[in-house]
């Protein structure tokens, strides 16, 4: 099936007092209808501004796309006007966002708020969106949409808002949906509650979907492939199971490892050490090759170029270079890959 | 909402009572008598006329007095007038203080907010600095500055409009200009500050995701949030500009109330000044009222709901 979208080499740099910050430094990956690519990093790892940048929404000044294509059905985005790409945000590229209790316009009625795209992109008229609006309300799951749509989003709970922030991306019927950790700053049984109503969704409208996260637990339930972020470029990407039994970079390894688990029996959990490098000056060679238990001597002189593991499955690590010693994960990672296969990891979602 | 503003209403009365009550002995600290200036009056004859007035009276017969009369919406008689009523006094001055007040507030305030509005959009722009500069000099200059540069150039030398003088709509022109420049000023700097600020926040970007253009993303969504802060400001400054200033007045000799009352308490004319001081007040209190009401109007959060 052909791509519904293509990063190529996607470079997104900030230009502050200190210097230019290289968030984004040479990222490719694709997605196709109807799958959702999982995109997975520790914060400031560059996934949300991955994710902005795809839509034109990073602010600028002081940032900028410095090279790179976005093409989504064949025409790149990272050179099209803001004027264009307006017609393209909302309708055919929407995006649910992090914060449910900032995303909503505090002094606009909730209905007019998922009303605005509709009569934007479908000329739709404010009857005919209203009822629309009624409908998505629906689906998302908030009861008496008929009084709801008048009210405004102090009075929704932070769930009910995220359900509201979830309809106005899905009212054009994107195709392709791009969600910045949209169950983070939720509760555990909504959370799960929102990834079932996304899950519905997708089904329906057959949609791609970029799913920013740094929760492995929702990675697994809800993503078809994924892929680990570290210091603004992609370290690894494969097929979901591929990243959760058979990872081959050592920072994945280390994000495996710091997941709590249910059969873990030691005492302490598992922290990858130090903290991520500064990208104001990023390091020579692999990014991670400081924090790495499994560092070698190339690490810190040279970047790994991404190594063929399986047709769907790269990591960038040195680790894979045919004259590179044979290591094995760590034992706790091998232990949870264990528990995984089993089956018995659906109790520690978080 | 009705229970609401009779509640505040009787807040108000309460606010004012208490208001008059420290007027009244302040007033009657200040030095002098409403007749030390008449050397013209015998002895006798400066008794009786503090007599007449029940000036003589102990303090506290004389402020039950006063308050009673002021229930009876009885402001007392001007000492230096003729006798007049001080109701009268006052609703004659108050006409053109006000009249320029609301006129420049309203001037000022819309050509403040567009220019704050601009320097946002345009945010660190020629049009961003240019409007500072407005701003800056808007708020350093004192008004009376502009006033001689307006009577001079659109009066004197190009005779577009009167220079002084209160005889129609014209006349009101150039002080209206004068007395708007620093609602201009201020407008357009908590225009400019608060909409860089709404700008930033995550529902513009939600806005800008549904494909909002920049203007709507301003206009549709910016504008209203980023007035809630400045109708804080509006409300003092109103006042401010309502209850009359003695120098532009001076200036553009417009029989309004800033002179009046600096006269009044130069000759202890106590009638003028608590009425004077109790209208401003009330003024003062109503606004307030009235930015509390608008607060609900632009901001649904702090609405009140129908149980309250």
């Amino acid at each position: 099936m052909e791509n519904l979208l293509e990063v190529n080499n996607l470079h997104v740099s900030f230009d502050t007092y200190g210097g230019e910050v290289k968030a984004v430094r040479g990222v490719d990956f694709s997605v196709k209808k109807g799958e959702t690519l999982a995109i997975v990093g520790e914060s400031g790892s560059g996934k949300s501004v991955t994710t902005k940048a795809l839509m034109g929404l990073i602010p600028q000044p002081p940032g900028r796309i410095k090279e790179g294509e976005i093409l989504f059905e064949g025409k790149d985005l990272a050179k099209m006007k803001d004027k264009e790409l307006a017609n393209i945000r909302g309708k055919d590229i929407a995006m649910i966002f992090q914060d449910p209790m900032t995303s909503l316009n505090p002094t606009m009625k909730v209905g007019n708020q998922i009303m605005e795209g509709l009569i934007k992109h479908q000329k739709k008229s404010k009857s005919e969106a209203k009822e629309r609006a009624l409908e998505l309300l629906k689906l998302v799951g908030i009861p008496n949409p008929e009084e709801r749509i008048k009210q405004y989003p102090h009075q929704f709970s932070g769930g009910m808002r995220q359900r509201v922030v979830i309809a106005i991306a899905l009212a054009c019927n994107p195709k392709l949906l791009l969600a910045d950790e949209p169950t983070t700053a939720l509760d555990v049984t909504i959370q799960a509650q929102i990834l079932e109503v996304m899950k519905d969704i997708q089904k329906e409208m057959d949609s791609g979907i970029v799913f920013i996260t740094h929760d492995l637990g929702v990675v697994a339930n809800v993503a078809d492939r994924v892929a680990v972020m570290y210091a603004g470029k992609i370290v690894e990407i494969g097929k979901v199971d591929d990243i959760f039994y058979n990872p081959k970079h050592p920072y994945t390894w280390g994000l495996l490892g710091s997941m709590p688990s249910l059969e873990s029996t030691e005492d302490e959990l598992y922290a990858i050490p130090g903290s991520p490098p500064d990208l104001l000056n990023p390091p020579k060679g692999d990014a991670f090759a400081p924090r790495s238990d499994h560092a070698m001597k190339i690490d810190f002189e040279q970047e790994p170029p991404m190594f063929k593991v399986t047709e769907d499955h790269y990591a960038a690590t040195w680790l894979l270079h045919e004259h590179a010693p044979h290591t094995e994960p760590p034992k706790s990672v091998q232990a949870r890959m264990k528990g995984m296969a089993s089956g018995s990891s659906e109790g520690d979602r978080k | 909402m009705v229970r609401y503003i009779s509640e505040r209403l009787v807040y108000m009365l309460i606010t004012l009572l208490l208001i008059a009550t420290m007027t009244f002995f302040l007033m009657k600290l200040l030095p002098g008598t409403p007749l030390s200036a008449a050397d013209k009056l015998s002895e006798e004859q400066q008794a009786i006329v503090l007599e007449k007035y029940g000036l003589n009276d102990p303090l506290p017969v004389q402020y039950f007095n006063y308050i009673a009369g002021l229930f009876q919406g009885d402001l007392g008689l001007s000492f230096q007038f003729d006798n007049r009523e001080v109701t009268t006094i006052l609703l004659e001055r108050m006409g053109p203080s006000m009249t320029l007040g609301a006129q420049s507030l309203i001037l000022g305030t819309i050509i403040g907010m567009l220019l704050g509005l601009i320097a946002a959009i345009y945010h660190n722009g020629v049009v961003d600095y240019g409007s500072t500069l407005i701003a800056v000099i808007g708020k350093s200059i004192p008004s009376f500055v502009f006033a001689g540069i307006l009577q001079f150039y659109l009066g004197v030398q190009w005779g577009l409009f009167p220079v002084a003088l209160w005889e129609g709509w014209e006349y009101t022109v150039l002080p209206t200009i004068a007395l708007a420049i620093f609602p201009i000023a201020i407008a357009a700097r908590y225009m400019r500050t608060e909409m860089l600020e709404v700008l930033g926040s995550d529902f513009i970007t939600t806005a800008r995701a549904k494909g909002v253009n920049r203007f709507g993303v301003v206009f549709k969504h910016g504008l209203r949030n980023a007035m809630i802060p400045l109708v804080t400001i509006i409300g003092p400054l109103a006042v401010s500009l309502m209850t009359g200033t003695l120098v532009i007045e001076n200036i553009f000799s417009v029989p309004g109330i800033g002179e009046q009352f600096v006269k009044s308490i130069n000759t202890n004319d106590y009638p003028i000044i608590m009425g004077t001081t109790l209208f401003f007040s009330f003024l003062f209190i109503l606004i307030i009222l009235i930015i509390d009401l608008l607060y609900g109007l632009i901001d649904p959060r702090i609405r009140l709901t129908e149980g309250d």
